[in-house]
């Protein structure tokens, strides 16, 4: 079992490549969540990407590289990381420490795999995070993604924040289980694949009678919503950060 | 070289995807696989306390693999059976025809074996004239198609009762259409009792060989394997060398995790522990059992702590049932015979990168297979380290046919990207490029394939960077 | 057959690469499922063994031969092979040569070369067993020269006896009790129904080789 830090002043905050690139708001409400907790949250500027890419594409060099940049970002202190993203978060925590299994830099990048946790774990274990629900009643469908559910296990974590929510309803997904079919270079490398597999999840997505799917991996949700826009479907997809940040300003 | 095969996976890919009989046999199959293992594996503690036998007792046998099959071996021969080693697949074969030739035998029957499937068994006896029959019903079934099996323990997994009617309405003569499934079983029951009186050898599979004992263990629930290895006179069986236990102790353990992993039973009908042949006073039994021991690269894979982990593997198939790229496209369109994850990890293994490699792109890295394998192989790390050796210089890699994908183009983007994510000022450069240039990026390449089902990812105006900027954030 | 050199070169690269790059592995702990009292060992064995269709029946001491005698001829089997010298074989030699009975009984006493043809027309086989497991439910069979291996398989009907003071509680408590590693015969084998496939669209079917019909007299 993981080991929450209780109420931290400070923490840094990792927002992913994805969200630099194409989700800032999602990236910015996850900061401000935290903030909204009475955290002091720190942004070092030279983060980039947590190298997961290369990484899965065989490129393992190329992905130490890139992790011992976020090592040194993330050097001023020891305080906890957060990062909004199940994927990321376990290619840090988990990942780090295999890359670097035979590499001088083994135990500095141990320690810095232990500071890292999934943003709704962290809200809801270590800051005890609680939400008035402002918004219009909805029902909405949870997708996860594999390495939330699989190897940061904060799956429920991110529900038990949703049920928080009075006026959301949260309708399970069938084969919640199941890989969207994004898998970072695995859509482009696969593309028939994987498109029978989105299309499969949106399915799924739409038997729920849910209006909109909540996520906590930018990955799934470009892929997920990507597809959707392409079939004019009018289900909207969202980062549970921004969701909940919308609907407790109401 | 290289661009043929890519093609090859990828149509076979995309023609099993069209195929809506073919996915919907496949969804409703490897979903109540899942559910049933699901009703067996119910407590999960419990359940990883079994894993984590299972997965010490296969690692730590591998780590003195050559003791303990020279023990399995001193302890066959005292119970009268004859062992066999084979380097290689056709040296397997030509060790089970020299034994049918000296029997004067002409017909064999055979229990599900995937190192028989390994070897191309059955296409090798034709060769030389000899009559193997399958006899495991979805074996038998896909025998008489003229297919080989699309699944490790559901062969004609990718057939339905309509397809199974046809195909024995048109190849067993005599035979009427039919979509009764109780018509169809006594059928093959009929035709196939009388092989197993009339055959000349026997052959079996082998799920774990005990070394302590000198036992071979094999595991069933349809009675052939029994069958096989009891009514003809001679009975022969195959292994591959990993098959191999330490004690009668460690097997329970890993019957139990096969049985339910496989199927979603507790036990299995028959669970078969070979000994030895007829012995002075017995009245059944064959009158002379042979092991033949097969390497097919085993020992080579044994060299890489990383890599040997496939060899933990006990057959039971539950990581294709759990993939979602396996049970979309079905075994065939893996052109192999161990197709799914475990596949991916064995087949490039066994017969070289240059000529599998493409295989280990077949997979979203999910973690689906690691969760559920019974001896805890770590499927998507084998299969990371394998696509890395795809990429390795000629030499650099350990396993064969390494390098076949390696290439300048991907080798300067995975460079160019490494550079743009650990020198801030160009990280911050593409950023804005992205942001000023993304909407008119040319539809080519990666992202042609990924705006086949898809819109274009809309890139930000300002980055995260620039927004925490902005907002006050405290940088550092 | 083989070529000795096979075996040489297989071993010696074995050697090479076992043991030189072993990672530490920590030995398997052993797995024993939790014991279960007598009677729910029996319990539990009556009830998994119905669940994957085989019919039991509970019966004291020696009442199986008059069940047995009911149950065959209604019905109707034709022929029941049995093993000789065997407490099992003693006991319906007796029975039916106090009381006729229209299923005739067949005594395994030859090669399978001689009887093959003959046992393939069989209509039930008996046997006695070693005992059972509880926790997944399975007969325990060590086929003997009295009781051929063939006589639990190839009958489309097999009908077994089990004593209740025999079943264990796992597989694991099994091989420890009965000495499986030092005294088990040539063939020995668990049961836990009859033959079965799901290999047509994971339909369930029974009978596909060997038995279609597994009868146990569960002796108290």
């Amino acid at each position: 079992m993981t080991e929450f830090p209780q109420n931290p002043s400070t923490v840094y905050y990792f927002g992913t490549c994805l969200s630099d690139m194409i989700y800032p708001e999602a990236g910015m409400a996850g900061i401000r969540l935290l903030q909204r907790e009475g955290v002091e949250v720190i942004y070092p500027s030279r983060q980039s990407c947590c190298g997961q890419p290369a990484y899965n594409s065989g490129f393992p060099d190329e992905a130490r590289a890139v992790a011992l940049a976020q090592v040194d970002a993330f050097s001023g202190s020891n305080a906890p990381i957060v990062v909004p993203s199940g994927s990321c978060a376990g290619m840090m925590r988990i990942h780090y420490p295999l890359l670097f299994e035979h590499e001088p830099d083994y135990f500095r990048v141990k320690r810095f795999s232990e500071r890292i946790f999934e943003l709704t774990s962290f809200l809801r274990h270590s800051l005890n995070a609680t939400y008035t629900d402002k918004g219009p009643p909805v029902t909405l469908t949870w997708h996860s993604s594999c390495h939330a559910r699989r190897e940061m296990v904060c799956t429920e974590d991110s529900k038990a924040l949703l049920r928080q929510l009075a006026n959301v309803t949260l309708v399970e997904l069938e084969n919640e289980h199941e890989c969207c079919g994004f898998g970072g270079t695995f859509s482009v490398k696969r593309p028939e694949i994987s498109a029978a597999m989105v299309k499969d999840k949106v399915r799924d997505i739409q038997n729920t009678g849910a209006s909109a799917f909540i996520t906590g991996d930018c990955g799934c949700m470009m892929n997920i919503s990507g597809h959707m826009e392409s079939r004019k479907n009018p289900i909207s997809g969202h980062h549970i950060a921004e969701f909940i940040l919308e609907r407790i300003h109401g | 070289m290289d661009k043929p095969k890519k093609a090859t996976f990828a149509r076979a890919a995309a023609r099993a995807l069209a195929d809506t009989q073919l996915r919907d046999n496949l969804r409703f199959a490897t979903q109540s696989l899942r559910q049933k293992r699901l009703a067996v594996f119910d407590d999960p503690e419990a359940t990883e306390a079994l894993r984590e036998i299972g997965s010490r007792i296969k690692a730590r046998g591998l780590t003195r693999l050559p003791r303990l099959l020279e023990q399995l071996e001193a302890r066959c021969q005292k119970n009268g059976i004859m062992v066999h080693w084979a380097e290689t697949t056709e040296e397997a074969n030509r060790i089970v025809l020299s034994i049918m030739e000296a029997h004067g035998a002409r017909k064999v029957v055979k229990g599900k074996s995937m190192v028989s499937e390994e070897m191309h068994f059955n296409a090798f006896m034709k060769d030389h004239g000899k009559e193997a029959l399958e006899t495991d019903l979805g074996e038998f079934i896909i025998q008489l198609n003229n297919e080989p099996p699309s699944h490790i323990i559901v062969p004609a997994i990718h057939k339905n009762r309509k397809q199974i009617g046809k195909i024995f309405a048109d190849k067993i003569p005599g035979t009427d259409y039919t979509e009764d499934t109780d018509i169809l079983l006594a059928t093959a029951r009929r035709i196939l009792r009388e092989h197993y009186r009339t055959a000349d050898i026997g052959l079996s599979g082998v799920n774990f060989a005990v070394a302590e004992t000198g036992t071979l263990c094999l595991v069933e629930n349809e009675g052939n394997g029994r069958m096989c290895t009891t009514v003809p006179p001679v009975h022969v069986a195959l292994m591959g060398l990993e098959k191999v236990v330490e004690t009668l102790d460690e097997v329970p353990p890993l019957y139990r995790l096969l049985c339910g992993s496989a199927t979603g039973q507790r036990i299995t009908t028959y669970f078969n522990m070979i000994k030895g042949p007829r012995q002075k006073g017995e009245k059944d039994g064959p009158k002379e059992v042979h092991l033949v021991i097969l390497d097919n690269g085993r020992s080579r894979m044994l060299a890489d702590p990383q890599l040997r982990q496939v060899l933990q593997c006990i057959r039971c198939g539950t990581c294709l049932n759990h993939c979602p790229v396996y049970t979309r496209i079905g075994g065939h369109a893996y052109n192999s015979t161990y197709p799914g994850p475990i596949g991916e990890i064995l087949m490039p293994q066994l017969e070289g990168l240059d000529t599998k490699g493409e295989l280990v792109f077949a997979s979203s890295l999910c973690n689906a297979c690691s969760e559920v394998c019974p001896v805890k192989i770590p499927i998507p790390e084998l299969i990371r380290r394998m696509r890395n050796e795809s990429y390795l210089k000629r030499g650099k890699g350990v396993i064969p046919g390494h390098g076949f994908k390696r290439n300048a183009v991907e080798r300067v983007v995975w460079k160019g990207w490494r550079y743009s994510q650990t020198i801030p000022m160009l990280n911050w450069a593409m950023l804005k490029t992205l942001a000023i240039a993304g909407r008119i990026l040319p539809n080519v390449g990666p992202l042609k394939a990924w705006t086949r089902v898809r819109t274009k990812p809309v890139f930000a105006k300002e980055s995260l960077k620039q927004l925490t900027r902005q907002e006050g954030i405290r940088h550092e | 057959m083989s070529r000795p050199s096979a075996r040489t070169q297989i071993l010696s690269r074995l050697y090479k690469n076992a043991g030189a790059i072993a990672p530490y592995t920590p030995e398997a702990a052993h797995w024993s499922p939790p014991a279960l009292s007598p009677a729910k060992r029996i319990n539990r064995f009556v009830e998994l063994m119905e669940a994957v269709r085989s019919e039991v029946y509970r019966v004291k001491g020696n009442a199986w031969v008059d069940a047995l005698r009911k149950l065959l001829q209604t019905r109707e089997l034709a022929t029941l092979a049995y093993g000789k010298k065997t407490w099992c074989g003693d006991l319906l030699e007796k029975s039916w040569a106090a009381k006729p009975h229209p299923t005739n009984l067949i005594p395994w006493t030859q090669d399978i070369e001689e009887f093959r043809d003959e046992l393939f027309g069989i209509s039930a086989g008996i046997t006695t067993t070693m005992g059972g497991i509880a926790e997944a439910a399975a007969m325990i069979l060590w086929p003997t020269p009295e009781e051929p291996r063939l006589l639990s398989l190839v009958p489309p009907v097999h009908i077994a006896l089990v004593k209740a003071s025999e079943i264990y509680t796992s597989f694991p408590e099994a091989l420890k009790k009965l000495d499986w590693a030092k005294k088990a015969p040539t063939n020995s084998l668990l049961i836990s129904g009859p033959s079965k496939t799901a290999d047509i669209e994971l339909i369930l079917q029974f009978g596909v080789h060997g038995p279609t019909d597994l009868i146990v007299f569960l002796i108290e």
